[in-house]
């Protein structure tokens, strides 16, 4: 059965007619084309689909679209300013060399905001803590858990 | 002119994209008109296909067309071919079975590919390949591949009944066992290099598509080398002219070796395509990579070094077992021998070596090439031995290494190669004081007060990149060249657009390839654009893999460079009315020699293209060049880890507590890009010696099927890691560069094991070293 759903998507009115089993990352490809947002695993583990809902970092692949209904979404691809300057977060990610294939840099990026938002000064073993439900197959984490520790600081300055 | 880039923390320029969203790998590709592929798959691991009932699929909702082997059979589409042909030990060619696109009458592993159901949208198409009614007959299955050579074991292939696809030798057998013979000391261990499953995070998928307009097919692909993938399926499998099918790898999502190869789902949506006219897209799930990617190692090893009374290493003699899975993959063949056997000389004067393997076919996925490739299972053998044997004869390990390196350059070893240059103790001495190998017995004692187990390992890697000199290559069995090929488009107003046909897939080639540019042309980096992965752009490539992109890729493109700059030398010659035997160049700048006169590059190129001035009768216009380059010989990075780890002995869980990677890769393009290399490789390495071990039960079905199961290393798995490099430049190329995308791979399991062993005070343990691995061995430590 179809059923129409209506949101908030990077801060602009989304909504379309889905199959009810569509789950929050399909609308957000496939219905909205915002393909930033990536699906790495199908058992809720590797984060790559990470985007924001009211605010939280949300695994979009566990969760059904219907389960967003009238929610405010933020997806990797409304994360940097209007005019393209990059968020701090993104920016730490790229000053401290924290991505390579960059698949799962998204949901890396989606998760630090949020954690960065309550924890502005995290010890490296919080960083790697708050990772655990993100994976990534290229850096090792080493330069992901520096980047998040200055992208913290640098969303805490700036705020 | 600027400052220098080579050498630079440059950042990276394909970051912004991959930021923001922006990156378009595969599955982001949809194309008008797309459908969607799904694959039905085997539950077994070994059986027989009685019959297929596609009836009720053919009628669900949305279903385009649904095919099996039959239909495969009938366009006569070929098999996917394995691309190095190894000669056994009695001069007669590999066992190579068929391998077909979708199965015929048999399955062989869980997740051979068996129906393929295209319909308008995925979930439509997963649901109707869930109605494919597949009859099987079980047979009996053995994923071992020790087992599989058993008398009565049962057989894959009629062409191989006893399962062997090769036994394969290298080195001079009598001479070796005439050497153990009058050692002073053997030392002897029974190894396991543990299969792997890559993991990407980006799963595999494909997106195949046809135009009847001009009978042309454009694939859309996860894969690392374009244009040997579009080789392999027009000439091998499809029977179709090269020029009329376009490969494009766009944005991929790491690879590791998983992504090398041709796979029959990039066939099946290609040829489908076709036959319903539309695009065909398929995307696996992670379940189905964990089934159907090709695997990595799986090797079960005897090996043996013979010493003389003062450690000095008198010969080496290895058989190993190496596990191939059900089919030949593309490049199997060659893994456990050629990228093997020849490493075994490590950094070390072993003046006899040799090296038995015999390559195996069970009912599990096929293996082939994941990071480092051969290369890790010969450290692991070698590391493991050299430090066992310090042990046994109460050697301090460096200083054993140290009473065996290589130090005379060319080096000549047993096992084929010749080393070009090196320097192992710089390396070695450089890690161990990194390391504070002098503060450990502190720190033991410390340990040891808080009622934990210490324990500290080397391992001394050696690698072979840059594969490879294509007339070399081809008398191993090689059936592709090894080149790489590179052009360089110079703009009117001087700005620059280069083709490669290396691939980057996370390596960063998009920034280090302009660094090398933008250095020898003068310009900025913004000046400069890498464009691969596109068989439609770019004149040729053999891809990325085995850690040869800047000694090959990086040099074809050299090469193209150094005709631009000549024609730009002609062109500034008539410029300045000079004779082209005064002009200079240097770094964007031609001079005339002892005058003040000089033009820019952005001038010559401009002059190029808007010829109003200009040789004509000695020089075409225009400013655009291309260069293949085939090396003459491997690259040959080399380093000293050094590992520390704390047990704690009621959990059996292993702490790395520090992690010391020196390397050596020659020169050095963009440090930032190298050590982040380097922090992937450990990761992996370290994931095979702690946490990650790919298992089949008894009747071949994967138990280790997820991220659940299958466990790659999280963040707070691993430690930051202390990485160094040396340079000791390559001599054969002209960046003096060795590569460096594998070895934290491959020197990181023989250093972390040989940390735990020392730790437990056990000879061996397998793995991964898991809490109950380790603890397990503790309690039958106290046992005995």
């Amino acid at each position: 059965m179809a059923v129409r759903i209506s949101m908030k998507v990077n801060g602009k009115p989304a909504s379309a007619e889905v199959e009810e089993r569509t789950l929050l990352v399909t609308f957000l490809r496939e219905a909205l084309r915002l393909t930033g947002t990536h699906v790495g695993c199908d058992t809720a583990q590797c984060g790559a689909c990470t985007v924001h809902l009211n605010g939280r970092a949300v695994k979009s692949c566990s969760m059904l679209a219907m389960q967003a209904e009238g929610g405010d979404i933020l997806t990797i691809e409304g994360v940097a300013k209007a005019d393209g300057t990059l968020h701090p977060m993104q920016a730490a990610f790229k000053e401290h060399h924290g991505l390579q294939c960059g698949f799962c840099t998204p949901g890396m990026v989606m998760n630090a905001i949020d954690f960065a938002k309550s924890n502005p000064h995290p010890s490296e073993q919080q960083i790697r803590e708050a990772l655990e439900g993100n994976l990534c197959r290229c850096t090792g984490y080493h330069n992901i858990v520096k980047a998040i520790a200055a992208g913290a600081k640098a969303m805490a300055t700036a705020s | 002119m600027g400052a220098p880039l080579i050498g630079a923390r440059i950042q990276r320029k394909e970051d912004y994209r991959f930021l923001t969203g922006a990156g378009q790998y595969t599955d982001d590709v949809t194309l008008p008109g797309q459908t969607y592929g799904a694959f039905v798959r085997s539950p077994h691991a070994h059986a027989k296909i009685k019959s297929i009932d596609i009836a009720k699929a053919k009628a669900a909702k949305g279903v385009l067309a649904v095919y099996t082997g039959d239909d495969i059979a009938a366009a006569k589409l070929g098999g996917l071919p394995c691309g190095w042909l190894i000669t056994d030990v009695n001069g007669q060619p590999m066992k190579e079975p068929p391998h077909p696109i979708l199965a015929q009458g048999k399955v062989r592993y869980v997740g051979d590919q068996v129906a393929l159901v295209v319909a308008e949208t995925q979930a439509q198409a997963r649901d109707a390949a869930e109605l494919v009614d597949v009859d099987y007959e079980a047979l009996p299955a053995v994923v071992d591949a020790v087992k599989a050579r058993a008398k009565g074991a049962p057989a894959l292939h009629d062409i191989a009944p006893d399962n062997t696809c090769y036994v394969w030798a290298i080195g001079d057998k009598a001479a070796v066992d005439a050497a153990f013979s009058k050692a002073a000391h053997v030392t002897k261990l029974e190894l396991v290099n543990n299969r792997l499953i890559p993991n990407a995070i980006e799963p595999r998928a494909a997106n195949g598509s046809f135009s009847r307009a001009d009978d042309s097919y454009t694939l859309y692909v996860a894969n690392q080398n374009p244009h040997v993938e579009r080789l392999l399926m027009t000439a091998f499998v499809m029977g179709l002219p090269e020029h009329k099918v376009r490969v494009v790898a766009g944005d991929v999502g790491g690879g590791f070796g998983s992504k090398i190869y041709l796979y029959a789902e990039d066939v099946a949506v290609t040829w489908a395509a076709k036959q319903i006219n539309r695009p065909v897209k398929w995307t696996a799930d992670r379940s189905e990579s964990y089934v159907s990617d090709a695997h990595g190692r799986d090797h079960q090893t005897v090996a043996e070094l013979a010493l003389d009374k003062d450690g000095k290493f008198l010969a080496m003699r290895v058989k190993t077992t190496a596990n191939l899975g059900a089919y030949l993959s593309t490049f199997a063949s060659c893994v456990p021998t050629i990228l093997y056997a020849t490493l075994l000389a490590g950094q070390y004067t072993t003046p006899l070596i040799h090296c038995e393997v015999t390559a195996v076919f069970t009912n599990t996925a096929p293996v082939d090439a994941y990071r480092g490739a051969g290369r890790p299972e010969a450290t692991y053998v070698v590391e493991r031995l050299v430090e066992t044997a310090a042990r046994e004869l109460k050697l301090d390990p460096a200083e054993m290494r140290r009473r065996n390196f290589i130090r005379n350059f060319p080096y000549q070893t047993p096992v084929a190669l010749l080393y070009d240059i090196g320097n192992y103790d710089a390396t070695l001495d450089a890690a161990v004081k990194m390391a504070d190998v002098a503060g450990y017995a502190a720190r033991k004692a410390e340990s040891a007060r808080r009622g934990k187990l210490r324990g500290l390992g080397y391992a001394a890697y050696i690698e072979a990149c840059g594969i490879a000199p294509s007339a070399v290559a081809g008398s191993l069995g090689a059936r592709a060249g090894l080149f790489e090929a590179g052009e360089i488009r110079v703009h009117p107003t001087g700005s620059v657009t280069v083709f490669t046909g290396s691939h980057s897939h996370g390596q960063g080639h998009e920034t280090t390839f302009a660094q090398v540019v933008a250095d020898r042309l003068g310009m900025a980096i913004e000046n400069v654009d890498i464009v691969h992965g596109d068989t439609s752009k770019i004149l040729f490539g053999m891809g990325t893999y085995g850690s040869r992109s800047i000694a090959v890729g990086g040099t074809a493109i050299m090469k193209a460079l150094d005709k631009i700059i000549a024609k730009g030398k002609k062109i500034a010659a008539h410029l300045m009315e000079a004779a082209e035997t005064d002009i200079e160049y240097d770094r964007g700048v031609y001079t005339v020699k002892g005058t003040d006169k000089k033009k820019m590059f952005g001038e010559v190129a401009f002059a190029a293209y808007v010829p109003h001035n200009y040789p004509h009768d000695k020089l075409e216009p225009g400013l655009n060049e291309n260069a293949f380059y085939d090396p003459s010989n491997f690259t040959f990075p080399a380093g000293t880890y050094v590992c520390e780890v704390e047990i704690d002995p009621d959990t059996g869980k292993t702490k790395i507590e520090r992690f010391t990677a020196v390397d050596d890769f020659g020169k050095i393009i963009n440090p930032m890009i190298v050590d982040g290399q380097v922090h992937g490789g450990l990761a992996q390495g370290i994931g095979q010696a702690l946490t990650e071990g790919c298992q089949y039960d008894a009747n071949g079905q994967l138990v280790t099927g997820s991220f659940m199961d299958y466990c790659i290393p999280r963040a707070d798995d691993l430690p930051s890691f202390q990485v160094d490099t040396r340079e000791t430049p390559c001599t054969h190329n002209p960046l003096g560069v060795k590569g460096c995308g594998e070895a934290g791979a491959i020197g990181s399991p023989a250093a972390l094991m040989n940390a735990i062993t020392d730790a437990l005070g056990v000879k061996d343990l397998p793995m991964p070293a898991t809490p109950q691995t380790v603890w397990r061995a503790l309690q039958n430590r106290t046992a005995a």
